[in-house]
């Protein structure tokens, strides 16, 4: 025994120490996304978005003189996960920041664990205002449920719809969240909710509630889940004959939204960040680059993903370092970061304020219907 | 008045659905008097074989959704799942099957976990979109029916509804009409007594257990019909309300599989309707924990005496 360990000893230490410069010359970054599970259309359209940029800014000679290492792991959509797969980013991969989540609740998770370690965690899209609420560490570049609820209320009383009904996933921070300020603002514009139902994630059967719903008869149905149940709701709403458009939130994004819908969605419109239709030039650059990477179009998530890898680079780059606290202050002071979705200028909240994009669903396609401003 | 009719319907075709699984859990305790906790997942299977199955069988009877091709996708799905059923049982149970009842047990549910872990590295773990076997539409009901006119009634639930009777009718009269079933009858009323009288116990528990897969698997592609989202854990939720519809009917016995079935799809429909989704798990699972506690041979089971 005693001559194993001195035979390996040397050997480990060897190991170590090539390991070790082998990271030196590397910045680590981890990302944590679904790329299997209920929500994997977010998390692989995420990460090819994080992934283009990280190649990107890496092609382009790295930042400190170093290439940045992207450390992807699957949360497989599921509770619990992203607060391991952080814990070992920090614990073991030594990361210098982190990347992620779409779903709130999943950042929600690692959020705390990021903060208290003073690693700087970018969420690329959750929306939900707790999230950066967690601490000085915690930053995203997409708007907020409060702007994301309002502007959807605005456009259903713009549309002249007064009596809306509001279908809410318990499950998902979220979609809570949404449907919360959406009440708020449609109530106190005149507007008036006359039926409020609910469901959770991974339910498959909504004729129940939209049966209720359909008792009411709303001008419109509220439904600002994710894509998975909003696609069976959609279809189920129009088999029982519930022919009043579905409004939504960029939680809708995903490209088997309309393959299971079918056209049972046509005349819906929800929110979202960024429309690959956008005529201009860096967000055309961008959708050709994405096409010839993965061979198809690049929605909401890949561009976030992308803007978010993106915005760590530029700030490790003013930062002249990795080191967790000053990484920090560079990130916070992103100003007019021009980004594929919008300028990206990111408040004393660690939010980031920009236009929202409405989108409506046609012919089996998302079309661009028209930009909302702050 | 229309609404609570609504809510029937929807909780008669989800009933349906859990009648069907729950048949499957209340046959294999009849004769094996263990629970299959796999049981949920061979009804997920049934979902993926008429899932792969579908496009080539579609485009034998023309390009788009067709009844033949419905029926045959139904048909080899369930033949998969009793295939599957059979090669289970003489794996995993039928080794086991001298050894206390609580090893069986164990090894159910690590057959269970094998199946969606195996499903979601074979399939992938994110929802699939199930392809349309048949082209759902609202029924047009006649106006001069009252409250039932302004019914919705899917093209799909009627299916399930009727495919279910079918398959139940077809069902008893195996149970009650052949010498399988006879044979089924007398192990589960007593294994000694039906093994000296000359059943042949391998073959009657096989065939069981590939009745009760067929069954399950009829349940996935029925349900894939209603709702086209396939997932490898789909068979937990199902399978656990279907075992708690097998209980509150009694477990063992086959109409009160289907009476638990149907109570349990109404009492979800009304939950979620009138109360709220989120009060849907906790009453259904309240119901179990009050009849093991009340009634625990179930409502159409009797009790039996343990004999010392």
């Amino acid at each position: 025994m005693r001559l194993l360990r001195s035979v390996l000893s040397p050997v480990l230490i060897v190991v170590a120490l090539a390991t070790s410069a082998a990271a030196q010359d590397r910045i680590k970054v981890g990302e944590f996304a679904s790329l299997t599970g209920g929500n994997a259309s977010f998390g692989q359209s995420s990460h090819k978005g994080t992934q283009l940029a990280i190649e990107a800014i890496n092609a382009a000679g790295g930042v400190l003189g170093k290439n940045l290492q992207l450390i992807t792991e699957d949360d497989q959509s599921l509770a619990g996960q992203p607060a391991t797969i952080v814990q070992k980013f920090i614990a073991e991969d030594k990361v210098v920041a982190v990347l992620g989540e779409v779903a709130s609740s999943k950042s929600l998770e690692a959020a705390p664990i990021c903060q208290q370690n003073h690693i700087p965690m970018i969420s690329p899209a959750s929306t939900n205002p707790k999230v950066t609420e967690v601490g000085d560490y915690i930053f995203r570049i997409c708007f907020i449920d409060p702007f994301q609820g309002t502007v959807m209320a605005k456009f259903a009383l713009a549309q002249g719809w007064k009596k809306v009904a509001v279908l809410t996933d318990v499950k998902q921070d979220y979609s809570v969240g949404l449907a919360d300020f959406f009440v708020k603002y449609f109530t106190a514009h005149g507007g008036e909710i006359v039926k409020e139902q609910k469901y959770s994630t991974g339910d498959k059967d909504f004729k129940p509630q939209l049966t209720s719903l359909k008792g009411a008869q709303p001008d419109a149905i509220f439904v600002p889940g994710y894509y998975a149940e909003v696609a069976l709701i959609g279809k189920q709403a129009r088999l029982l004959g519930l022919k009043v458009p579905l409004l939504g939130g960029d939680g809708w994004v995903g490209d088997s939204l309309l393959k299971v819908a079918g056209n049972s969605l046509d005349g819906s419109f929800f929110s979202c960040h960024f429309s690959a239709e956008d005529k201009s030039p860096a967000v055309q650059d961008f959708v050709a680059k994405f096409r010839a990477r993965y061979q198809e179009t690049p929605d909401d998530m890949a561009a976030l993903g992308y803007d978010s890898a993106m915005i760590l680079a530029e700030a490790i780059k003013r930062a002249g370092t990795t080191e967790g606290d000053k990484l920090r202050d560079a990130i916070a002071a992103t100003k007019n970061h021009p980004g594929i979705t919008g300028n990206i200028t990111l408040d004393a909240q660690r939010n980031a304020a920009k236009p929202a994009v409405i989108l409506t669903i046609r012919d089996g396609g998302f079309k661009f219907q028209e930009t909302v401003a702050p | 008045m229309t609404e609570f009719l609504q809510q029937l319907v929807n909780g008669l075709a989800q009933g349906g659905i859990y009648a069907l699984i729950a048949l499957g859990y209340t046959m294999i305790y009849g004769v094996l008097r263990f629970i299959n906790f796999a049981h949920g997942d061979i009804f997920m299977l049934g979902a993926f074989a008429g899932f792969y199955l579908a496009p080539a069988t579609l485009k034998l009877f023309g390009a788009g959704p067709s009844y033949a091709g419905a029926a045959l996708v139904l048909l080899g799905a369930m033949a998969l799942c009793a295939l599957i059923g059979i090669v289970i049982e003489r794996l995993c149970y039928r080794p086991l099957r001298d050894r206390p009842r609580i090893t069986a047990l164990i090894t159910a549910i690590g057959v269970s976990l094998l199946l969606e872990n195996g499903g979601q590295l074979l399939f992938g773990a994110d929802p699939k979109s199930f392809p349309d076997l048949i082209v759902d539409r609202a029924l047009d009901l006649p106006a001069g029916w009252g409250p039932l006119s302004a019914l919705t009634i899917t093209l799909s639930q009627v299916l399930v509804l009727g495919v279910t009777l079918l398959l139940l009718v077809a069902l008893r009269h195996v149970v009650n009409r052949t010498r399988t079933g006879l044979a089924m009858r007398a192990l589960s009323l007593n294994p000694t007594a039906a093994q000296l009288a000359g059943v042949n116990l391998d073959q009657v528990i096989m065939f069981t257990f590939g009745l009760g897969s067929a069954l399950a698997g009829a349940a996935g592609v029925l349900i894939s019909i209603q709702q086209p989202s396939i997932d490898p854990l789909m068979g937990i939720s199902a399978g656990l309300k279907a075992f708690i519809a097998a209980v509150l009917g009694g477990i063992g016995n086959l109409p009160g599989a289907v009476l638990g079935g149907v109570l349990i799809g109404l009492l979800e429909a009304l939950v979620v309707g009138y109360l709220s989704p989120t009060y849907r798990d906790p009453i259904v699972f309240a119901v179990l924990i009050l009849i093991l506690i009340f009634r625990p041979a179930g409502l159409l089971g009797t009790v039996q005496k343990e004999k010392v």
